[in-house]
């Protein structure tokens, strides 16, 4: 049986998009950290270690943390919740940042919270520490947005019975730009209304529904 | 050593993106691991990096660090006995 995506974040163009309801608008970005930070306090987040990440952690914790304040996992075994997510510049932007600190030798100063994030599943970690989850978890890497390789590869866990839920999606920035999709995806049997009342339509995971959330509006 | 105090907390601050805490919320005297502020281990990393860029000093012996860390008047000790 299909899994369903009961619970979907879209952070893009300046906007955040929760569950198909605009929940936060910026007109002008300076920086994404600026954005990220104005996005983490409006939507109430206690996590002070957020402020230490790079822009690709931020990026999918944000849009984690806004999937799972509308859907809860806790009824799930740790082990059984998955995290998977993809993009195509992998950690360039905090490779980068990193290189910044290196380049100069007479300025030799690497900093060890900068050089950490030089791997792109860190962002797994994160999400992984902050909600307790311990189930299978990949970071792939694509040239685009690929809605077939994260279906294939989430599904397979399902099928396999690896997971009983999971969040996936895409969690892409890269010089100033950021694109980040978090969908929670769980069996249509664990799907019942936590409080009787339906904000978001559940989808069906697959290929069609993926592409549509990726896609530019 | 007030001055110099006052001036690390900044610099705590700054290098490690504490964003939510003011250099009023730091006594000098407090643990900066485990129940202090709570700092990990690659917070110590950025506080060796933090005393060589800004302050010239070196820790040749990493045991020394539990002592030169153990706050931020320890740390203005360190300098003030250290500085080049």
């Amino acid at each position: 049986m299909e899994s369903l995506i009961t619970s979907c974040c879209i952070i893009r163009d300046n906007k955040v998009m929760l569950n198909d309801r605009l929940i936060y608008y910026q007109e002008n970005i300076s920086k994404f950290a600026d954005f990220a930070k104005s996005v983490y306090k409006q939507a109430n987040i206690s996590y002070p270690k957020f402020y230490k990440m790079d822009s690709v952690s931020k990026l999918g914790f944000l849009a984690t943390e806004l999937v799972l304040q509308e859907r809860t996992i806790a009824g799930y075994l740790p082990e059984k919740v998955g995290v998977v997510f993809a993009n195509a510049s992998s950690s360039l932007d905090t490779d980068m940042a990193h290189q910044e600190t290196i380049k100069d030798r007479s300025g030799y100063f690497p900093s060890p919270s900068v050089f950490v994030y030089t791997l792109p599943n860190i962002v797994i970690g994160e999400v992984c520490i902050r909600h307790q989850i311990k189930g299978e978890n990949a970071f792939l890497i694509s040239e685009s947005a690929d809605a077939k390789m994260i279906c294939n590869y989430v599904n397979e866990l399902f099928d396999n019975d690896r997971v009983d839920a999971c969040i996936c999606g895409w969690v892409e920035v890269l010089g100033g730009q950021f694109f980040s999709l978090a969908m929670l995806v769980e069996k249509p049997e664990h799907y019942i209304p936590t409080d009787g009342i339906i904000k978001f339509l559940p989808k069906i995971f697959n290929v069609e529904h993926v592409n549509l959330f990726l896609k530019p509006n | 050593m007030e001055e110099l105090i006052e001036k690390l907390k900044k610099e705590v601050i700054a290098q490690l993106n504490l964003e939510d805490i003011s250099p009023e919320d730091i006594n000098p005297d407090s643990p900066l691991f485990g129940e202090g502020l709570g700092l990990d281990s690659i917070d110590a990393l950025e506080l060796i990096v933090l005393l060589e860029k800004n302050y010239g000093i070196k820790i040749e012996d990493p045991k020394d660090g539990k002592k030169i860390f153990f706050s931020i008047r320890s740390m203005a000790e360190y300098i003030t006995e250290n500085k080049k």
